[in-house]
């Protein structure tokens, strides 16, 4: 759609805000993999733990109520459970390896021009480049 | 006070990840395949979500400390390791397969069938692993 951008232009300021307040307000960097992360390994503890957990329950609650009120579109994701759990393994592996996804490495890393950010984002985006296409174009997997 | 805060960026956050997209994993994939049909969109919702950030990198370098209270987290020297190298090349692959990185994830938990809830055991799963394999692999060498 010809509005796609736009779309994808204000659902990045509403994500860059939401990254902003959290460091501004609570002291904490908004990446989503490290604050699942930390409270499913219990690296996080105390008001560090209880915070993760508040932020967490917004980010599943608010798209849940959206989508309640304004009807679920179908998920596009594959069927395919080898696919699935091959996948979720990989993104759960990596992020914590990596310290950090597409929101910490992504928006609060390239934002503050982290080496560590930056080099991320190139090779995780050259990654899933490879990957789509080795399984969508090549085997016809995806 | 902290905790109703931190409620209202992820509702601002997961919502935000809905209106950009992010959480349409057809939409993912086709920005990454960048040998087919590319979509542009998520070139827009980094760039837009780089730019409040960057703004507020610049006031946390003045103030140092967050408004609740704390000291907000500097800017480490850390250095690109094989660890993150490794991991990133790791998610990125995950990342291809699914449409589906952490956020995007958590948001779509909502409405996003048994395939989103497969993807996000094994997501979690993994990410309650990694330490201890991490630690076992480094015990071999």
């Amino acid at each position: 759609m010809p509005l796609d951008w736009m779309w994808g232009l204000v659902g990045g300021l509403m994500i860059g805000s939401a990254a902003a307040l959290f460091l501004l307000m609570n002291g904490r960097i908004m990446g989503a993999s490290g604050l699942l992360g930390g409270v499913l390994d219990g690296s996080r503890r105390g008001p560090a733990r209880s915070e993760a957990l508040w932020f967490l329950g917004g980010l599943i609650g608010a798209p849940l109520i959206w989508h309640l009120l304004r009807g679920a579109p179908e998920t596009q994701l594959t069927s395919n459970v080898a696919v699935l759990i091959a996948a979720g393994l990989c993104v759960g592996f990596g992020t914590r390896l990596a310290n950090g996804c597409t929101s910490g490495h992504g928006v609060c890393g390239i934002s503050r021009l982290s080496l560590r950010g930056i080099a991320a984002t190139v090779l995780y985006l050259v990654a899933g480049m490879l990957t789509v296409w080795l399984f969508r174009h090549l085997w016809g997997v995806i | 006070m902290r905790a109703g805060l931190a409620l209202i960026a992820g509702a601002v956050f997961g919502l935000g990840l809905v209106v950009s997209g992010m959480t349409d994993t057809t939409k993912v994939q086709g920005w990454l395949d960048l040998f087919g049909a590319w979509d542009p969109t998520l070139a827009f919702v980094l760039g837009g979500a780089i730019l409040p950030m960057a703004a507020a990198w610049r006031i946390a370098a003045r103030r140092r400390e967050a408004v609740l209270g704390g000291v907000i987290p500097v800017q480490s020297d850390a250095k690109i390791t094989p660890q993150l190298a490794l991991g990133s090349v790791l998610f990125g692959v995950g990342w291809g397969l699914s449409g589906l990185c952490p956020g995007p994830a958590m948001a779509s938990l909502g409405f996003g069938g048994w395939q989103g809830a497969v993807f996000f055991v094994a997501m979690c799963a993994a990410m309650i692993a990694q330490p201890r394999v991490t630690a076992a692999l480094a015990g071999v060498r």
